[in-house]
């Protein structure tokens, strides 16, 4: 009775076996590729457009034109002039004139300082080398002939640039102290906005997860107010606060609102309910057990607090600071109404862009812009991996013990933070109400007459609704049915790996930097899909690919809770996988698909970073109508368009929950035993 | 198992099948044939590679070399939804979100059968599995047995050719267990479904199983009935992992006995050479007692004076430790009726003489062991 142990341990030499596809992999397979196709489409290529852009340098090559001059009589003596040599001559252009953008024109007159279009003298011009361009009025000359001219039409001679490949601008940026300063400016706000938050948010969690306070659903839902309104709408309530005409500047001492102070105050109300959902769940999670064993060890409130309580949330507090300094460095809306004379990157992107139209400067401050957001989304996802790690299936929920003065504490602190989040937004709800302050305090609805201010009046509010709703349909459907696919199809490995790093892409890309990337994808009448430019449907995909990501993760964690086997007893069954998807895990998924659409529904309301590029005058938003209207002075019909959307939001909040309460009754009967 | 039967004799038949996860060989060179209406056991401890067969018959992942053939039919490369089998897993993988009688017509749909065929038939399957009354319930309303006799009315409900379990009872508590594993074996008979169950449990396996497959390290130990792999295992793995077996080291002395410590046994028939170090290992319920004084008839029957040194109560019988110098400080663990016991007096403390059967008494190579 020997040991069978003829079996040889090397793998035999031949090729692996490969499985045949069912029709539902290729299917799945199909679907993922489609998918992943869009977001190549809306995300990868717009933002490779952008980046060459920033590397695009336009000049005017002087050397690549020739000029020829005759006398009064008419007559040229044959003598040829380059451009440069003229140039060197009169000196009419310093260096720095001849870098240009894309649409940049050089008129030529003033090579020759006795010019004058009266004057009998005719000129010649011609490119030295094919493909060199001048225009004379609308006529675009590409070839070398010489084109005679008479002075009249001499004058009407503009020269244009050419284009090459480099880091002028780069360079360019980083010579210009009123651009790069931006930079500073930025990461400063980031940071300081950051520590006040997250402090903050951190006390105002611990009360919540941690004390016998009362009234703490009521708390849970002020600390979420301000997810529902534009980043702008703090701007605005902090001009009526604390502006040149504010009702309690006083307490500023001679300070101004408009610059940093505002900055930091209007980012602290918008990112407070980012950095207290990301720490409430990381003090929810620990484990009673280590706190029975502090006290067993005799060990003082305050070195337990050091000692597991905070070691407990570290992973929640980094990962809360990241994205709270995402937030903030990316943030337009907020700086454009208080920022005043301080730049900061976001801004200076739009400034060039819209303001100067230099394009190819505005994708340098993209791309600097990116850096630091894609440095903290990195670290972020790092921690965001940790933190699942410290989860435990033994943990014990920890059981906050009734302390009369600690509870007392912290329940005037959150109603505090409270007052603060309630009292700008009714500020913002007060503004909208009154004639016209400071001087007629009388209330009327004279503000939400939107139709005769700048903005787009009622029509872009019911745009941004037909937005919102468009934005949670198709991005739902999207997103889910792509987390599908790549959690559910079998092997296609590479594939999914690729799949999943589009997905995870949007929320790297800060929102200005995703619109600018829009324009020059899609405004290029090369592109097939230039038709799209300046319609909803640009609008709408501009958007669910910009919220993808949180919608994807959220997709995948429910979808990864569910039985791995459903699809191995669908195929043995011999059902298509679509009817699986269809009857099991869409029903059973539904609070999740509809979290997902509340979320872009929400985010599509209050977004005006990636859009304020796209926008057309048949497509204006309500958010963009606060931000054009708080541009043009009406601030106060800015602060009660902000409001409307505020409403809205609650209002799509509320019918998200009743909906969902009532379709879980209905269809989710088997939660229930 | 001779390698030269054609495979049309079998209804499913492994070939030379290896599955490699990177560098790690999950299965290695596994050949297997099964007839049609058998019910195999895959059994061995966990990360052996029998889930990684089982799924690999199924199609869900596919081996690396060689072949599947099922019904006569290469389905090596195929994909699940192109072979023909029924499948019911650990988590039983009902859809929670349907009621029982949708979940076992859930395969029935698509398939050209009407409304009435298919409510009937799942009238009957239900039936089947004893839960006539459960149809409208949703399955979390259901115990887990009752669940996984749902998952099995699903996976016969298209009438598959073959049935695949894949540790079906493991997750349901001991009593629910051996009840369930009776009424599934009677289901399969009454069936004749072939069918392939992967366990880790012995006892479910020997309680169901036509023919046991016993796997380690991804290769097949043994296949055999299961009183072959019990009373036969073939090295020492099967006879460790299979039942309780005292292994006391020892030398094969002239003649082909066994040399313990001072004394040498008859043993069973073994093709070591003399002097070769193996292991004699014997089961506990094989060791027969008898009271001091007992004089054996011949030298065959193996037998020495030992002490009980410890004797430990298990309902239906005694389990006893034994000693005795010669062994080397070996112990030895028998098994004695309870009525053994009170008939010979048995007590702690107290010398007694054993008999170890010489047809039971077997030798094994050393590096069998796990």
């Amino acid at each position: 009775m020997t040991l069978a142990s003829s079996h040889t341990s090397e793998l035999p030499p031949g090729k692996d076996i490969k499985g045949k596809l069912s029709r539902d992999d290729l299917m799945m397979r199909g679907g993922m590729i489609i998918i992943a196709l869009y977001l190549v489409i809306t995300l990868a290529f717009p933002l490779f457009s952008m980046l060459s852009k920033s590397f695009s340098t336009y000049r005017f090559e002087l050397s690549q034109y020739e000029f020829q001059v005759s006398d009064e009589a008419g007559v040229f003596d044959g003598s040829v002039l380059t451009g440069a040599a003229l140039n060197a001559q009169t000196e009419a252009y310093a260096d720095s004139d001849l870098s240009t953008g894309a649409d940049g024109r050089l008129g030529v007159t003033a090579f020759f300082p006795e010019f004058s279009f009266r004057s009998p003298v005719m000129y010649q011009i011609r490119n030295v080398a094919e493909n060199g361009r001048f225009l004379v009025g609308s006529t675009l000359y590409d070839d070398t002939a010489w084109q005679t001219l008479d002075s009249n039409t001499f004058r009407r001679v503009q020269l244009r640039p050419t284009k090459s490949t480099g880091v002028d601008n780069f360079i360019s940026y980083f010579s210009t102290p009123a651009l790069f300063n931006s930079i500073k400016n930025s990461l400063w706000i980031a940071v300081l906005s950051t520590v006040v938050t997250v402090s903050l948010a951190f006390w105002f969690a611990y009360a919540l997860n941690r004390s016998c306070m009362r009234f703490k659903g009521f708390f849970r839902l002020i600390a979420m107010a301000p997810i529902l309104v534009p980043s702008l709408l703090p701007g605005i309530a902090l001009v009526y606060l604390f502006g040149n005409q504010g009702m309690i500047k006083e307490l500023l001492f001679g300070a101004s609102i408009y610059g940093p102070i505002g900055i930091v105050i209007g980012s602290v109300f918008f990112t407070f309910p980012h950095a207290f959902i990301i720490i409430s769940a990381a003090l929810a999670i620990s484990d009673a057990r280590l706190y029975e064993a502090a006290t067993s060890l005799r060990a003082t409130p305050w070195r337990t607090f050091w000692t597991v309580t905070v070691p407990g949330v570290r992973y929640g507090l980094i990962s809360a600071a990241f994205v709270v300094f995402n937030l903030v460095i990316t943030d337009f809306g907020l700086p454009k109404v208080i920022g005043g004379q301080f730049n900061v990157l976001a801004v200076d992107i739009y400034k060039q862009v819209i303001g100067q139209q230099n394009f190819e400067m505005g994708a340098v401050v993209s791309v600097v812009l990116v850096v630091p957001a894609i440095l903290a989304f990195a670290i972020d996802r790092m921690v965001q991996s940790k933190q699942v790690a410290l989860l435990s299936a033994r943990s014990v929920p920890y059981q906050p013990t009734p302390n009369a003065a600690a509870d007392r504490g912290f329940l005037i602190y959150c109603s505090l933070v409270a007052l603060f989040i309630l009292g700008m937004l009714a500020v913002c709800q007060f503004a909208a109400l009154v004639k016209f302050w400071p001087y007629d305090l009388s209330l009327s609805l004279n503000n939400y007459q939107f139709d005769k201010m700048d903005g787009g009046g009622w029509a872009s509010y019911f745009n941004s609704i037909k937005l919102a709703l468009l934005t949670a349909i198709c991005g739902t459907s999207v997103v889910f049915f792509g987390a599908y696919l790549v959690e559910k199809s079998n092997g296609f490995g590479a594939g999914r790996a690729v799949f999943q790093m589009f997905a995870m892409l949007p929320m790297a890309i800060p929102g200005m930097v995703l619109g600018l990337a829009y324009i020059f994808f899609f405004n290029n009448p090369d592109n097939p899909l230039n038709a799209i430019y300046g319609t909803m449907t640009i609008l709408v995909i501009c958007t669910v690919t910009h919220f993808y990501t949180v919608s994807h993760l959220t997709a995948m964690t429910s979808l990864k809770q569910m039985d791995r086997e459903f699809e191995s007893v669908s195929a043995s069954l011999k059902q298509p996988t679509l009817k699986l998807f269809a009857r099991v895990t869409v029903p059973v998924s539904l609070p999740t698909v509809l979290d997902i659409s509340i979320y872009l529904f929400v985010n599509a309301m209050t977004t005006v970073s990636a859009v304020v590029f796209l926008y057309s005058p048949k497509t204006t938003l309500a958010s963009i109508a606060v931000l054009n209207m708080d541009d043009a002075g009406d601030i106060a019909p800015a602060a009660a368009m902000g409001m409307m959307i505020f409403y809205t939001n609650a209002a799509a909040r509320i019918i998200h929950l009743i909906a969902s309460r009532g379709i879980l009754r209905r269809t989710q009967a088997w939660r229930t035993r | 198992m001779t390698a030269e039967q054609t495979s049309g004799e079998f209804y499913l038949s492994i070939k030379d099948l290896w599955k490699a996860f990177g560098t790690f060989l999950a299965l290695r060179d596994i050949s297997l044939d099964i007839k049609e209406g058998e019910f195999i056991c895959f059994l061995g401890p966990s990360g052996c590679g029998k889930t990684t067969l089982l799924r690999a018959i199924a199609g869900l992942d596919l081996q690396t070399r060689g072949s599947i053939t099922q019904d006569g039919k290469d389905v090596s490369n195929l994909p699940p939804s192109e072979r023909d089998f029924g499948i019911v897993f650990q988590s039983y993988a009902l859809f929670p979100n349907l009621t029982i009688e949708k979940n076992i017509a859930f395969g029935l749909e698509n398939a050209g059968r009407s409304k009435a065929e298919i409510a009937t038939r799942v009238k009957d399957l239900l039936k089947l599995v004893g839960l006539p009354d459960q149809g409208k319930k949703y399955p979390a309303q259901l115990s887990g047995g009752q669940q996984q006799r749902i998952a099995l009315a699903r996976a016969i409900a298209t009438k598959p050719g073959l049935l695949l379990l894949d540790e079906p009872l493991s997750a349901l508590d001991a009593k629910v267990r051996v009840h369930l594993r009776h009424e599934i074996k009677e289901l399969q008979r009454k069936l004749g479904v072939t069918t392939v169950m992967v366990t880790h449990d012995q006892e479910e396996a020997l309680a169901m199983a036509d023919r046991i497959v016993v796997m380690n390290h991804g290769v097949i130990e043994q296949v055999g009935s299961p009183t072959e792999v019990y009373r036969e295992p073939s090295n020492l793995f099967v006879a460790d992992f299979i039942g309780e077996m005292n292994q006391i080291d020892s030398a094969v002395a002239n003649g082909g006995r066994l040399a313990i410590g001072e004394d040498s046994f008859a043993c069973h028939a073994h093709d070591f050479s003399d002097g070769a170090a193996v292991v004699a290992a014997i089961r506990p319920e094989d060791i027969i007692p008898h009271e001091v004084g007992y004089q054996p008839e011949s030298a065959e029957q193996n037998c020495i004076e030992v002490l009980l040194h410890e004797m430990e109560f298990l309902g239906s019988f005694w389990r006893c430790r034994l000693q005795n110098d010669r062994f080397g400080g070996a112990e030895l663990i028998a098994d004695f009726s309870i009525n053994a016991v009170r008939r010979l007096g048995l007590a702690e403390g107290k010398p007694m003489i054993i008999e170890l059967p010489a047809d039971r008494l077997m030798a094994f190579d050393r590096s069998g062991e796990s």
